[in-house]
């Protein structure tokens, strides 16, 4: 950009476009240093990759629900191209590093069942309706969409309630964890990426089969920090469980009683729940996610000042549903978008491709349920 | 109305999570784990959505 334009004294737009920008910068920088101070350096780390990943994802409009949605109804691969190849890269360090350090690093790896299947064809469904994802609605929420702000603390209450009862969903049948591990895994899963990305260019409009060069920036700034998240962490990068715990916290801080459930008393559980927030991986990133989206919205000029849409009362009940549903599926189907695709997938959990197949059968149901829904705004 | 009042009811809503949380739980610093879990010789032990509970 050129600084021509720029006025020289204290006053006028481009100062005050310097100061807000600056403004932003600086207490971003704030914030990672007070948690990395008073929490510890890891946990500022991760605050810090969680910005990232709301900056990479708002800043250069990557997501997952509307590229699925661009590819259902126009045949454009574009989105889904870039999902692969930032899983690819991920995979590509992922998969050797745990191989090679396993008592150090953790993938997202979870049993295919039953209720896996079915949670991750409801969440398919719902990130449909809402048009946000376990990333996308809190990178809608920050960047101030009302339908991502008023689906995330029902996501959030769908998420504990999955989680208080996942044991007993669990129960109804499930394979033993199954993964592609080492080097061979490696390869099947590279292999496996290419092929889906064939088919997709296969099936895709013959002038629609092109990757613009924005998502390759973003997938490869995507795959960078969900590297740095496992080796900082420990653990891939997620979404679903922390805001599950944010719900819990709530819960139980109004006297609620958690010893009937399984996955909320046992011992792991009731460690992180009387731990604070700036300790949880999940809530980091998810507390980064929105800040980042929202910094970007209002890094942008105009970012923050367009109208709020319009929606039908039975729009808003939907949201409140799909959120609910999102939150709730995704703990059946052992993780969203992010925790059981993305981050499945490039760690070598099988059950995340299996959640890719059946949450894609979802989106195909819920991008026709969509416009029912009073939710359709635009052709 | 505008996105300035959804996008700031977005970050009030982090400011209020965080206010809680830091009314119902203690942050010690000087029993944070090393910072990068990778070399640390200690097991992952973070809550993930793909993990059922220890």
């Amino acid at each position: 950009m050129s600084g021509a334009s720029v006025p020289q004294g204290r006053e006028g737009p481009a100062f005050d476009i310097l100061a807000r920008r600056g403004g932003l910068v600086l207490a971003a920088l704030a914030c990672i240093a007070l948690v990395a101070l008073f929490a510890g350096a890891r946990y500022g780390m991760m605050l810090a990759i969680g910005l990232g990943f709301g900056i990479a994802l708002e800043g250069l409009r990557f997501g997952f629900a509307g590229p699925w949605r661009a590819m259902i109804l126009r045949r454009e691969p574009a989105g889904i191209l870039a999902q692969l190849l930032s899983i690819g890269i991920v995979s590509a360090v992922a998969i050797p590093l745990l191989a090679a350090h396993p008592d150090e690093l953790t993938g997202a790896q979870a049993p295919i069942g039953w209720a896996m299947i079915g949670g991750a064809f409801v969440f398919g469904a719902a990130m449909q309706v809402v048009l946000g994802c376990g990333s996308g609605t809190l990178v809608n929420a920050g960047s101030g969409n009302p339908v991502g702000l008023l689906a995330l603390p029902f996501f959030a209450i769908g998420s504990f309630a999955g989680a208080y009862h996942l044991i007993w969903w669990t129960g109804l049948g499930a394979l033993p964890i199954l993964t592609l591990s080492g080097w061979p895994g490696l390869i099947v899963t590279l292999a496996a990426l290419a092929a889906v990305a064939g088919l997709l260019l296969r099936l895709a409009r013959p002038e629609a089969r092109h990757l613009p060069r924005r998502l390759v920036i973003a997938a490869i700034a995507l795959a960078a920090l969900a590297i740095a998240n496992l080796v900082i962490a420990g653990q891939p990068w997620g979404v679903v469980y922390g805001l599950g715990l944010w719900a819990a916290k709530g819960f139980t801080a109004l006297g609620g009683d958690l010893s009937g459930s399984a996955f909320w008393s046992a011992p792991g559980s009731e460690r992180i729940l009387q731990g604070s927030i700036l300790t949880d991986y999940t809530s980091l990133t998810n507390i980064g996610i929105i800040a980042g989206a929202f910094a970007v919205a209002a890094w942008r000029s105009g970012g923050l000042s367009q109208k709020l849409p319009g929606y039908p009362m039975r729009a808003w009940l939907a949201t409140i549903v799909a959120g609910f549903l999102l939150g709730y599926s995704s703990r059946l189907a052992f993780g969203c978008n992010v925790g059981a695709f993305f981050s499945g997938v490039s760690t070598g959990s099988l059950h995340g491709w299996v959640w890719f197949v059946a949450a894609f059968a979802g989106a195909v149901l819920g991008v026709r349920l969509r416009p029912l829904l009073g939710l359709e705004t635009r052709a | 109305m505008t996105r300035t009042v959804t996008a700031s009811a977005a970050i009030a809503f982090l400011a209020a999570l965080l206010v809680f949380d830091q009314a119902s739980a203690d942050l010690n610093p000087y029993k944070a784990p090393p910072a990068f879990a990778l070399g640390s010789g200690q097991a992952s032990s973070g809550g993930f959505c793909g993990a059922l509970p220890e």
